[in-house]
C-alpha cells in the first residue's frame, strides 16, 4: 500500500523534531514558521489541483479571510482566538462554496480568471473597508495562540505548532488520496464525463476540495495573524494566489510531496537569495531584491521547459534506484 | 421482473434532440429489450452517440422521454443514472490516463462503497475495510478483461485495445444491469476485436443487457439479438441481424443513396 507516504510523513516529523537544536537563531526559525504556513496551504491546493484538476487563483483571499477572522474577532470583539480560527474555517468554507457554485463549472482558463477576481475582490474590500479592516493601516494588537494554557510565544513553540499542522494535513491528504473519495476527484481530472459515468457527483465533490482546500488555508492565515500579531492587506494580494500555485507547480502538481518540496524551496529562496546578494557585494556587484521577481520567473520557466513534473519527480527520478524501488512499493499489493 | 426477452426494458418515446438548427436525434421511439444484445448503428453522423448521451443523461433531450424499466430518466444528471444501474463506455476512450489500470476500475466502485470525505482523511487506507473490497471486486474484472498482469501500469500507457477493455471492466465493476459500449471495436485489429466479441457475450450471459452501437457489421451481425437502424436521427428498419442483412433501405442508407 502507500507505506512510503507515511514513511515520508515519519521522517519529517523527526526533521522537524530536532529542527530548532539545528537552527539556533530565531530569525531563521521564523522563516521556517512561514514555510510551514505555506506548505499548509499548498497541501490544500495540490489536492485541489493536482488530484482534482482544478485550478485557483483565488487562494490568497482564503487566508485573507483566515487571517482577518482571526485578528478582527479577537481584537474588535474580544474572541478567544481558537474560535476567532474556527469562525474563520467556517466563513471561508462558506465562501468556498458560495464561490465555488458558480465557478467550478468553468474550466481551464475561465476557472483561473474567475478565482483571480475573487481574490482580487476580497483584496481590494480589505483596503476598502476601512471602518472594518482598518483598511491599509491594517489590524495591530492581535492576541497569541495559547495552547493548554502554554503560550505560544516563543519562536520554537510556534514552529512545533505550525509544522505539527502541516504533519496532520499531511496525513489528511494522504489518506484522502488513497480513498473512495480521492479516486473520484483523480478520475475528474482524468475524464469528467467517465467520472460521472461512473456516478461520481462531479459538481459536489469539486465544491467539496475547493472548501477543504479553502480550509487549509484559512488556518493557515489564521495562524499568521496570531504569530506576525500585526496584519495589513499587503501579503494577501493576487500576486500571494500567483505565488501559491507556484511552489505547487515548482514541486510538482502530482504528488503532495511535491507541493511541499515546492512550498519549502520558494519559502526559503529570498533567504538564499540575500545570502547571494551579500556574497555578490563582495565583488561589488549590487543585486536588489526587486531580482526576486525575475529569478522567481526563471526558476519557474526552466522547471516547466525540463522538468515538467517538477521538481519533486525529478529529484527521485534522478535517484534511479530509489524511484525503482519507490514505484515497485507504492504500487505493489 | 420475469425474464421475457420480449419485454420492453429501455423506451424511448418520440425522442428528439436538435443542435441549432441539426436535428441529430428525430422523435425516435425504439425498445431496447431486456437481457438482449441489441445493436444500434448507421451511417456516420446518423446520432447514434447523441442516443447514447441522452439516454445517459450527458445530453438534455429537446423534447420525448426516456424510461428504465419504468422510470423516467429524462433530467436526471449522468451520476444519478449511473446509479440507477446504467454503464457505459465513450467513442473516443475516456480512460483515466494518470491513474493505474487497477485505479481506473476501482472508480467503477465508487457507488458500491460508501466511505465519504471525513472518514476518508481521517483513516489511513489500510483502516477502512472497504478498500480490500474494492480492490478484490475491481481485480475480478481486470482479470475479465484479461487485464490483470498490467494492473499497476498507468492506464494511459496501456494500447488502444487495452484501454477500450479497461473501459469496459471499469463500467462493470459498477455492476450495471445495462451496458452502452460506443464503437468498443473501433480501432481495434481482427484479433482484439474477436476478443470483444467474445466479452461483450460473455456479459450476456451474465444477464446484463448491452445496447451496442458498432460499424464492425461482421461482429454486429455475430452476437447482436436484434438490430436497429438509423439514419439522420431517425429509424429507417428493425429486427433481426438476417432481416437487416436484407433490408434494401439499410443497404440504401449505407451506400449513401
Ligand atoms: N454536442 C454537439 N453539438 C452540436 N452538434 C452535435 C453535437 N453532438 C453531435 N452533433 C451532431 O449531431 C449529429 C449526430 O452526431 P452523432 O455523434 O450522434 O453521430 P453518430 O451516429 O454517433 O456518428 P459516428 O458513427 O460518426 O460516431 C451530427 O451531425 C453531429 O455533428
Ligand atoms: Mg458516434
Amino acid at each position: 500500500m502507500n507505506m512510503k507516504d507515511y514513511i515520508g510523513i515519519g521522517v519529517l516529523a523527526l526533521i522537524v523534531a530536532v529542527m530548532p537544536f539545528a537552527v539556533g537563531n530565531d530569525y531563521y526559525l521564523g522563516v521556517l514558521v512561514f514555510t510551514a504556513l505555506n506548505c499548509l496551504t499548498c497541501i490544500g491546493l495540490c489536492l485541489l489541483l493536482g488530484y482534482a484538476g482544478q485550478i485557483s487563483l483565488g487562494h490568497s483571499a482564503f487566508v485573507a479571510i483566515g487571517a482577518y477572522a482571526s485578528a478582527l474577532l479577537t481584537t474588535k470583539l474580544g474572541w478567544n482566538p481558537w474560535a476567532a480560527m474556527g469562525a474563520g474555517i467556517v466563513i471561508s468554507l462558506v465562501t468556498a462554496v458560495l464561490v465555488g457554485i458558480p465557478t467550478l463549472k468553468l474550466k481551464g482558463h475561465y476557472l483561473a480568471m474567475a478565482t483571480l477576481g475573487f481574490a482580487s475582490i476580497v483584496h481590494v474590500v480589505l483596503v476598502a473597508a476601512v471602518d472594518i479592516t482598518g483598511g491599509p493601516s491594517g489590524v495591530s494588537g492581535i492576541p497569541r495562540l495559547e495552547l493548554f494554557g502554554l503560550a505560544l510565544d516563543t519562536d520554537t513553540r510556534i514552529f512545533y505548532f505550525c509544522w505539527a499542522l502541516v504533519l496532520v494535513a499531511l496525513y489528511f491528504a494522504v489518506n484522502l488520496i488513497h480513498s473512495r473519495v480521492g479516486r473520484g476527484l483523480q478520475a475528474i481530472h482524468g475524464s469528467e464525463d467517465a467520472a460521472s459515468s461512473l456516478g461520481v457527483n462531479i459538481t459536489v465533490d469539486k465544491i467539496r476540495i475547493f472548501a477543504l482546500s479553502a480550509v487549509f488555508a484559512s488556518v493557515s492565515g489564521s495562524l499568521y495573524s496570531h504569530y506576525v500579531l500585526y496584519i495589513d492587506p499587503g501579503p494577501f494580494d493576487v500576486m500571494h494566489s500567483v505565488l501559491l500555485i507556484t511552489m505547487v507547480a515548482v514541486g510538482g502538481i502530482h504528488s503532495i510531496w511535491g507541493a511541499v518540496t515546492g512550498a519549502v524551496l520558494l519559502s526559503l529562496l529570498p533567504e538564499g537569495l540575500s545570502f547571494l546578494s551579500e556574497g555578490l557585494a563582495q565583488f561589488n556587484i549590487q543585486y536588489k531584491t526587486d531580482y526576486d521577481t525575475l529569478i522567481y520567473g526563471a526558476i519557474l520557466l526552466s522547471i516547466m521547459l525540463f522538468l515538467p513534473e517538477g521538481l519533486f519527480d525529478g529529484i527521485r527520478r534522478s535517484f534511479s534506484f530509489f524511484s525503482k524501488t519507490n514505484t515497485e512499493t507504492e504500487r505493489g499489493q | 421482473m420475469t425474464d421475457n426477452p420480449t419485454r420492453s426494458f429501455i423506451v424511448l418515446d418520440r425522442l428528439r434532440k436538435e443542435f441549432g438548427g441539426v436535428v441529430a436525434v428525430n422523435d425516435l421511439s425504439l425498445n431496447f429489450a431486456k437481457g438482449q444484445i441489441s445493436a444500434l448503428i448507421g451511417p456516420n453522423g446518423a446520432g447514434k452517440t447523441t442516443v447514447f448521451n441522452l439516454i445517459t443523461g450527458f445530453l438534455p433531450p429537446t423534447s420525448g422521454s426516456i424510461t428504465l424499466n419504468g422510470v423516467n430518466l429524462s433530467g436526471k444528471k449522468p451520476h444519478r443514472i449511473a446509479s440507477m444501474g446504467v454503464g457505459r463506455t465513450f467513442q473516443n476512450v475516456q480512460v483515466f490516463p494518470a491513474m493505474t489500470v487497477l485505479e481506473n476500475v476501482m472508480v467503477g466502485r465508487h457507488l458500491r462503497s460508501r466511505c465519504g470525505m471525513a472518514v476518508s482523511c481521517l483513516l489511513p487506507q489500510a483502516l477502512r475495510p472497504e478498500e480490500k473490497r474494492i480492490r478484490e471486486a475491481s481485480m475480478v474484472w481486470l482479470e475479465a478483461v484479461g487485464l490483470k498482469d498490467q494492473a499497476d501500469r498507468t492506464a494511459g500507457s496501456l494500447p488502444l485495445g487495452s484501454q477500450r477493455m479497461l473501459e469496459i471492466a471499469r463500467a462493470m465493476a459498477l455492476e450495471p444491469s445495462v451496458l452502452f459500449l460506443d464503437e468498443p471495436a473501433s480501432g481495434l485489429n481482427a484479433r482484439e476485436t474477436a476478443g470483444m466479441g467474445d466479452l461483450i457475450v460473455k456479459i450476456k450471459a451474465m444477464g446484463i443487457t448491452i445496447i451496442l452501437v458498432e460499424h464492425d457489421m461482421e461482429l454486429v451481425m455475430d452476437i447482436s439479438d436484434n438490430v436497429a437502424v438509423v439514419n439522420f436521427g431517425s429509424l429507417i428498419a428493425e429486427g433481426t441481424p438476417k432481416d437487416i442483412q436484407a433490408n434494401p433501405d439499410v443497404i440504401n442508407a449505407y451506400l449513401g443513396a
